[in-house]
């Protein structure tokens, strides 16, 4: 699987978008359906123009949307995008599990040998 | 039960990092990565078997080894392994022959929680961000071309004893 550039460079944004855990609540708050800023702001204890800020990072990285619905201009959740990312880092995050769990076995069977047994030293 | 591991990709930069906790002593875990034999039993993806050809764990040691599949495709990689300290850090260079010269650095900490308990951190550094998700796609796909599902699958049937 080769990713071509544009891709990738969109997955960097997406990244960067939910690397803030304010923006990771945000888009939590979004799955359960759409909401204004007033909305989202409730629960934080920042400014709303912060809030703001951190949906237009969001909105950059096509993880949501904003209608033009009158005044209110709801944010929703953008799911294919989300889709893909979650595709990604669940990946890794899968790769690693396995080889951690692999490990963790590996620890299982050697409890009291590895412990400080098998001392090698380091340089000779 | 199963510790939970932390992935983390930091913002606009080229790094990759996680963080694991083990139940068993930092001797255990340190021992788990220095001896080829341990490290055969969990390095790399899930479907390949590993084969070490160099492992040498130590302050200017190397290694190279490869995963294959039972479809007969390798994947061989190999790097050095700067600066090895027992039971506390190692830093070694990571290539992937597939993606020659793109290079990373990966940091690995060990740190003793007592009561026999370890936290693993683990920090890779990549040459640019598009090397760091070339890299990541690629091991991805290694461990995923046997099916997502059937993983998952075996994911949580592994959690009890070995």
């Amino acid at each position: 699987m080769i990713i071509d550039p544009a891709a990738d460079d969109r997955l960097d944004r997406a990244f960067a978008a939910l690397a803030d855990p304010v923006r990771r609540r945000i888009i939590a708050r979004l799955s359960r359906g759409p909401a204004t800023v007033n909305e989202l702001a409730e629960p934080f204890d920042i400014t709303k123009q912060a809030v703001s800020r951190h949906i237009r990072v969001l909105e950059q990285a096509e993880l949501v949307t904003r209608t033009r619905d009158a005044q209110r201009r709801p944010v929703h959740l953008n799911p294919d995008r989300l889709e893909a990312l979650t595709a990604w880092i669940d990946r890794f995050r899968l790769i690693h599990e396995q080889q951690f769990r692999r490990l963790d076995a590996v620890l299982d069977s050697k409890q009291g040998v590895g412990d400080g047994a098998e001392r090698r030293e380091e340089e000779k | 039960m199963t510790n939970p591991l932390i992935v983390n990709a930091p913002e606009g930069l080229p790094f990759v990092e996680f963080e694991r906790e083990f139940d068993a002593p930092v001797e255990a875990v340190f021992q788990a990565h220095r001896d080829p034999a341990l490290v055969e039993q969990w390095l790399g993806p899930h479907g390949y078997e590993m084969e070490i050809e160099t492992y040498d764990f130590k302050t200017g040691g190397s290694y190279r080894y490869s995963h294959r599949n039972d479809k007969g495709e390798e994947y061989v990689f190999h790097g050095v392994f700067h600066v090895v300290r027992e039971n506390e850090f190692a830093v070694q260079t990571f290539e992937f022959e597939g993606f020659p010269d793109v290079v990373s650095l990966d940091h690995m900490t060990f740190e003793d929680l007592g009561s026999g308990r370890t936290r693993l951190r683990g920090y890779s550094v990549f040459p640019s961000l598009e090397a760091r998700d070339g890299m990541v796609a690629s091991g991805m796909e290694r461990g995923m071309s046997e099916g997502y599902d059937r993983l998952e699958g075996l994911l949580p049937s592994q959690t009890g004893e070995a």
